[in-house]
């Protein structure tokens, strides 16, 4: 059988001589026709400059410094960039990250898939086909639409059909879902395996995530800092990695199904190294716990490790038979797991929370004496957070999760219901709080970019909370401001430097020491690990599970992911439009019965093992507006168990739960036990036949 | 620590020599000021020392730019007048930055009715082109040096506080200013301390574009006679009186156009140089 | 879009009104004795009395503004203190005269400035970019008065082609006046020719570096389509603000270019009216000209969005 794609020795550097950023290294892989090929790699793997590479569209910096790339028997790096057009026109496509960048604003969308067909005649027919075989319900308007008019997923499903448009070889998706919700993500990957399956395209899918991948290749081959360091199959990748790198990356995953036990998760040692000093050995020696002598002074090659699999590792015969170890050592923890004092206090309720923001009213809503209308962005809600405790808050966008983090801060006052922090009520408005009250309660904002002020350094930075909420003193603020460095594991050197010059793991580390700063009472995280990469989040999630321990304080987790709220929270909260719909504790919550939607979102949570499959419970549509939400259950209108009337008529009831959870369904419990009883949440993975 | 903040000192101009072409409009912009200050020590006449015997003169070693048809040395009027168009263009901007910086940090930080007024009224004033509300207001208060220098700080505080918004409407929002109100810190420190180091490189590019509309404008002004009035050596009011003799002492005329031209483009490449190493558009 | 376009119109209405206050402000309430400033230092009591009356002076300033104002609205515009003569006639005359320059200037600006602006874009970082930025750029640093009176010297008096004084007789037609025109739109062409091909470079540079024209060209369809379609089709429309914003320059270049060639515009008569203190003159030309503008401006956000259909369908 010939390959689809091969590549043999690729290497792409930016920059020339002792300065260049040599991104990618000496790469060798090989696409079968028909196979879907997964790559994955954290940020500054490479990954996506190969995407770029293979596409023949890197930036002008870059530069390819050897190597071939073949598409079927064509060697494409030999051809200009003018014969490149015919490739690009039929044989080779890609769909991008970001759609509505990559969607021209301006023109409508069925005449972007137009232009790239052969021919005039029928070409709208062939457009609407397109259309409806990436599953958009209306073919005709969308062709008519222009790109702002589609939600996300529909500019996505749109990228893909126009992929489809030259029924390509090869097919490279370059992390098409990183911006959508689990849920939307869950749709658009089903239309992938679809398509795959029915046309035989070979596809190279790009991507950070374990979990998607195993769901959805074949192949894997892993990444790192430039270099290939494994390529398997997938159920020999996932079962048995070889590399270090690889069994690392798998073990810093948090799952649903391992993760609420609470046990640490195993970040990855180091920083991953800087391109343009790599080191002169193995490029993983630094950070390998099995590194000797010999994988710090020779680059060991990339072996055959099996009939189709190859690593690069000189150890990896000793890590196949099971005499080595690769893991990385765990992280001690601080603290022994006996309840602190205080566990259990009250540190903050919620009582009937609500945010409203209002539409400004046109003119012609003033004449018309048209009422004023509002985004309910937070409806009723009531939440009880305890000391020593961590309330997972889960939703997806639009579900007014970072709201109600801001109304909790006092960033965005609430228009109604009620506050209490330590039995004292709360004011609403930040400004109206005293200093006494702005010391107990902190937040992590989820972009530590944006958190933290590119004009200052980590010292300037840490010695104001420290100064006016924890009153230290001059030598007072010297001390503690070393201690809390050390207590997020950073070095006294980083005080120093600027956030620009730290990296996304150690800014978002500098974000929570400021917030402990005053060592507050209750902290709210608003999806404060989403940026990171894998490894990094592990070692910032450890970070923050520690301090919780030593501190005892209480903490708001807001989080899309349920992996990661699932591993670090004891009780968990799920939003939709505003409102909550479940609660309890997490291994209630995640365990039947569910509610509908808590269903939907645990089942299109991506698995990070091929042998797991969960039932595809795939919610339809888009999310409602907040500012006109469905009456009844907010959820009526895309839940997959919906009843009838009463959803639509009434507001649903709490039913109580067995394990403490609770869930605003007008299903019956034992109803939904019977309904989702096969659906695989905290209980053992469902095995299912290994693929061929 | 004496050292490094002197070189840190250094590196804050590092960006007005970061290509070429920056590095030559900044030496000229630097020559036009060391005329500006030494000027009256190095002209060799009075700015209205008339020789009669040598009017019309062309252009010679002792004259190096000949004179009027006055007799006045063109080379001495042309030093003198850099030093007023310094004055009136780099004070009139200065004040013009500092007041648009305030007003526009302040109103735009605290957002509501007080921004939208305050940007409503400026939007009248910026209805109205530079030139126009400039001879509107001298017309009406008559021409003098001061009411010029008022005039450039009224017609440009609307458009630098424009500037400083777009950049505060920005910042604004970031977390990092969420967090210092969660601090409790006071809105002087948020504002002088959080916001304005991100303004900075906005507000370099702009000061500079606005010297040099403010030099072309001062030119302007004194070449319509609405300006600088005689006998003061102002550029454009030298043009303007050379004009009519331009076919007997052309270098009356062409000397202090040069001037005005060679400064404006010296400021313009500076402030092209400060957008490009600050990473803006003018 | 019919909210926006109510909007747009509103924020119109609401600047004019306040631009207005402010020239009503500057001119006749800020000075001081209006009376004074006309008649000069040694007039006498009666006189100035009689002017005060005769404008108006004696009422609160509130009514004064709004009579003003009516009066600018329904057409009377009042009387030209220099030259007794009613206002309105006087300005509209030249009014004409001055639109007739400005848009065979825009005529002449607009088209080649985007031409040369998209060359260098295209090219960036080539030689022709390079003589076409720094050209811009120095070009952008000479004076209006100085770049008319080197070519009034240069094609008027040492070659001859073209007539070195525009002042066009009253009744003149567009093709006689035509000559007279070239040197002064030319002058005035200039500034604007180098500000908006400078602008348009920039824009078309920022959509070169936007990823859809890499979607559009890996579609494999003709690079001129690409260029001419994808990225010119939006490149182009933020030059329709900056051709808006620039006809305020114009108006300024216009102001002086019309003083260099003596030419009959409404530029000239404002010169005029700030030489002998005409405070009505000076506000009616001032007002129209901010109309003019206003007007520019509304034009040009209406072809924005109607060109945009993020906000056409927003």
């Amino acid at each position: 059988m010939s390959a689809a794609l091969r590549i043999e020795g690729l290497s792409v550097a930016y920059g020339t001589g002792v300065g260049a950023r040599r991104v990618l290294r000496d790469v060798d892989l090989e696409i079968a026709a028909g196979e879907t090929y997964g790559l994955v790699g954290e940020s500054g793997s490479g990954k996506s400059t190969l995407a770029l590479a293979v596409m023949r569209q890197l930036d002008g910096a870059a530069r390819i410094e050897g190597g071939r790339i073949r598409l079927g028997d064509d060697d494409l790096l030999a051809r200009t960039p003018d014969q490149m057009r015919s490739v690009w026109r039929t044989r080779l496509k890609l769909v991008p990250q970001d759609p509505i960048a990559s969607l021209n604003p301006r023109v409508r969308v069925g005449e972007q898939i137009g232009e790239a067909l052969d021919g005039a005649r029928g070409r709208r027919d062939r457009v609407h086909d397109l259309l409806a075989r990436v599953g958009l319900a209306d073919p005709v308007r969308v062709a008519r639409s222009y790109p702002h008019q589609l939600s996300g997923g529909m500019q996505q499903r749109v990228m893909i059909a126009l992929a489809l448009g030259g029924e390509p070889e090869l097919l490279i998706l370059d992390e098409p879902t990183t911006n959508l919700d689990v849920t939307t993500e869950a749709t658009i990957l089903d239309l992938v395996r679809d398509l795959v399956r029915e046309r035989g395209t070979a596809l190279l899918y790009v991507s950070h995530s374990l979990g998607v991948v195993a769901q959805l290749c074949d192949r894997v081959a892993v990444l790192y800092a430039g270099e290939l360091v494994e390529d398997a199959g997938v159920e020999d990748l996932f079962a048995t990695p070889l590399h270090p790198y690889t069994r690392a990356l798998l073990d810093a995953v948090p799952s649903l199904d391992t993760g609420t036990g609470r046990a640490p998760l195993r970040p990855i040692v180091g920083a991953f190294p800087q391109p343009q000093a790599l080191p002169s050995g193995c490029i993983f020696a630094p950070r390998c716990p099995v590194a000797t002598d010999l994988t710090h002074e020779v680059r060991p090659p990339l072996e055959r490790a099996g009939p189709t699999r190859r690593v690069r590792c000189h150890r990896w015969r000793d890590i196949a038979d099971g005499t080595l170890d690769p893991r990385q050592p765990a992280e001690v923890r601080a603290g022994a797991d006996e309840p602190a004092p205080g566990a259990g206090d009250v540190v903050l309720e919620l009582v009937g929370i609500e945010k409203e923001f209002p539409i400004r009213r046109s003119l012609r809503d003033i004449v018309a004496r048209r009422p004023a209308r509002a985004v309910r962005a937070v409806d009723c809600v009531d939440l009880r957070l305890t000391r020593t405790r961590t309330l997972g808050l889960i939703g997806e966008s639009g579900s007014g999760k970072s709201t109600l983090a801001k109304v909790v801060i006092g960033l965005v006052p609430a228009s109604g219901g009620r506050m209490e922090l330590l039995g004292v009520p709360l004011a609403h408005d930040i400004a109206r709080r005293d200093h006494s009250v702005l010391r107990r309660l902190q937040m992590v904002f989820q972009s530590a970019d944006e958190a933290l002020n590119p004009t200052m350094t980590v010292r300037e930075i840490l010695r104001r909370p420290l100064q006016r909420l924890a009153l230290s003193s001059r030598d007072g603020v010297r001390e503690r401001l070393a201690a809390l460095l050390e207590s997020v594991r950073l070095r006294p050197e980083h005080a120093d430097r600027r956030p620009g010059e730290l990296s996304g793991g150690e800014r978002q580390r500098v974000a929570i020491a400021r917030a402990f700063a005053a060592e507050p009472d209750l902290l709210v995280f608003d999806e404060s690990v989403s940026g990171l990469d894998v490894s990094v989040q592990a070692s910032v999630l450890n970070v923050v599970r520690d301090l919780q321990v030593e501190r005892g304080s209480a903490y708001l987790f807001i989080s899309h992911d349920l992996a990661v709220v699932a591993a670090l929270a004891d009780d968990i909260a799920v939003m939709y439009l505003g409102a909550l719909v479940e609660t309890g504790p997490t291994q209630a919550v995640l365990a039947p019965p569910y509610h509908p939607y808590t269903e939907a979102l645990i089942s299109a949570v991506p698995v990070p093992d091929p042998r797991v499959r969960r039932d595809a419970i795939r919610l339809r549509g888009d999310p409602p507006s907040p500012s006109d939400p469905p009456s009844g259950c907010p959820f009526h209108t895309r839940c997959p168990r919906f009843l009838g009337d009463v959803c639509v008529e009434e507001a649903p009831p709490w039913l109580e739960g067995e394990d403490g959870n609770r869930i605003a369904c007008h299903i019956p419990l034992d109803e939904l036990v019977r309904l989702q009883g096969s659906v695989a949440g905290a209980r053992p993975p469902v095995s299912v036949e290994a693929r061929e | 620590m004496g050292r490094a903040r002197a070189s840190r000192a250094l590196a804050a101009f590092r960006p007005l020599y970061a290509t070429r072409l920056a590095t030559f409009g900044s030496t000229v912009v630097l020559l036009f000021a060391l005329m500006a200050v030494f000027g009256p020590a190095l002209a060799p006449y009075g700015a209205n020392q008339q020789v009669y015997t040598d009017a019309r003169q062309p252009p010679s070693l002792e004259r190096p730019f000949g004179t009027d048809h006055l007799g006045r040395d063109v080379f001495s009027r042309v030093l003198l007048g850099t030093r007023d168009i310094f004055v009136l263009a780099g004070l009139g901007t200065l004040v013009a930055v500092l007041v648009g910086t305030a007003v526009g940090l302040l109103t735009t930080y605290l957002g509501g009715a007080t921004e939208e007024i305050t940007f409503r009224v400026f939007d009248s004033v910026l209805a109205m082109p530079a030139l126009l509300f400039a001879l509107l207001l001298l017309g009406t208060f008559g021409p003098s040096r001061n009411n010029v220098l008022a005039v450039i700080a009224v017609a440009y505080v609307p458009i630098v506080a424009r500037v400083v918004r777009s950049v505060v409407l920005n910042v604004k929002t970031k977390d990092y200013v969420a967090a210092a109100r969660m601090q409790g810190e006071s809105l002087s420190r948020i504002l002088l301390r959080e916001i304005l180091p991100s303004v900075l490189p906005a507000l370099a590019v702009e000061g500079a574009l606005r010297f040099s509309y403010a030099i072309f404008l001062v030119a302007s002004l004194g070449f319509l006679g609405a300006g600088v009035q005689p006998p003061n050596p102002d550029w454009g009011l030298m043009i303007s009186e050379a004009r009519n003799f331009v076919s007997i002492t052309p270098w009356a005329l062409y000397f202090p156009a040069a001037a005005i031209s060679l400064l404006v483009i010296g400021v313009n490449l500076m402030a092209e140089g400060l957008a490009t190493a600050l990473g803006r558009t003018p | 879009m019919s909210g926006y376009l109510a909007r747009r119109f509103g924020f119109l209405l609401i600047t004019l009104v306040l631009t207005s206050a402010t020239i009503f402000a500057v001119t006749q309430l800020l000075p001081g004795d209006v009376a004074r400033i006309v008649l000069g230092r040694e007039a006498s009591a009666t006189a100035l009395e009689a002017l005060r009356r005769d404008l108006g002076l004696d009422r609160p300033p509130v009514v004064q503004y709004l009579s003003w104002l009516g009066g600018f609205v329904t057409g009377d515009w009042g009387t030209s203190f220099a030259s007794g003569q009613p206002i309105r006639p006087l300005v509209m005359e030249r009014v004409g005269n001055s639109l007739m320059l400005a848009f065979l200037t825009l005529a002449i600006a607009v088209p080649s400035a985007i031409v040369l602006g998209v060359v260098a874009a295209l090219h960036a970082g080539k030689p022709i970019d390079t003589v076409i930025s720094v050209g811009a750029l120095a070009v952008v640093g000479l004076p209006e008065f100085v770049t008319g009176l080197v070519l009034i010297q240069l094609l008027a008096f040492e070659l001859a082609w073209l007539p070195a004084s525009s002042s066009i007789r009253p009744e003149a037609g567009f093709l006689e006046a035509l000559p007279m025109l070239v040197l002064p739109a030319l002058t005035a062409t200039l500034v604007l020719l180098a500000y908006i091909a400078r602008l348009t470079r920039a824009s078309v540079l920022a959509e070169l570096r936007k990823p859809y024209v890499r979607t559009a060209r890996l579609k494999g369809i003709a690079g001129r389509r690409v260029t001419y379609v994808h990225v010119l089709g939006n490149a182009l429309l933020p030059t329709v603000t900056v051709v808006a914003i620039s006809f305020g320059w114009l108006i300024s270049g216009l102001i002086v270019v019309e003083n260099v060639f003596n030419y009959p515009g409404l530029g000239a008569l404002l010169t005029f009216a700030i030489d002998r203190r005409d405070v009505p003159l000076m506000q009616a030309i001032t007002m129209i000209a901010v109309v003019a503008f206003a007007l520019a401006n509304l034009v040009a956000d209406l072809l924005y969005a109607y060109l945009d259909p993020r906000i056409r369908f927003g």
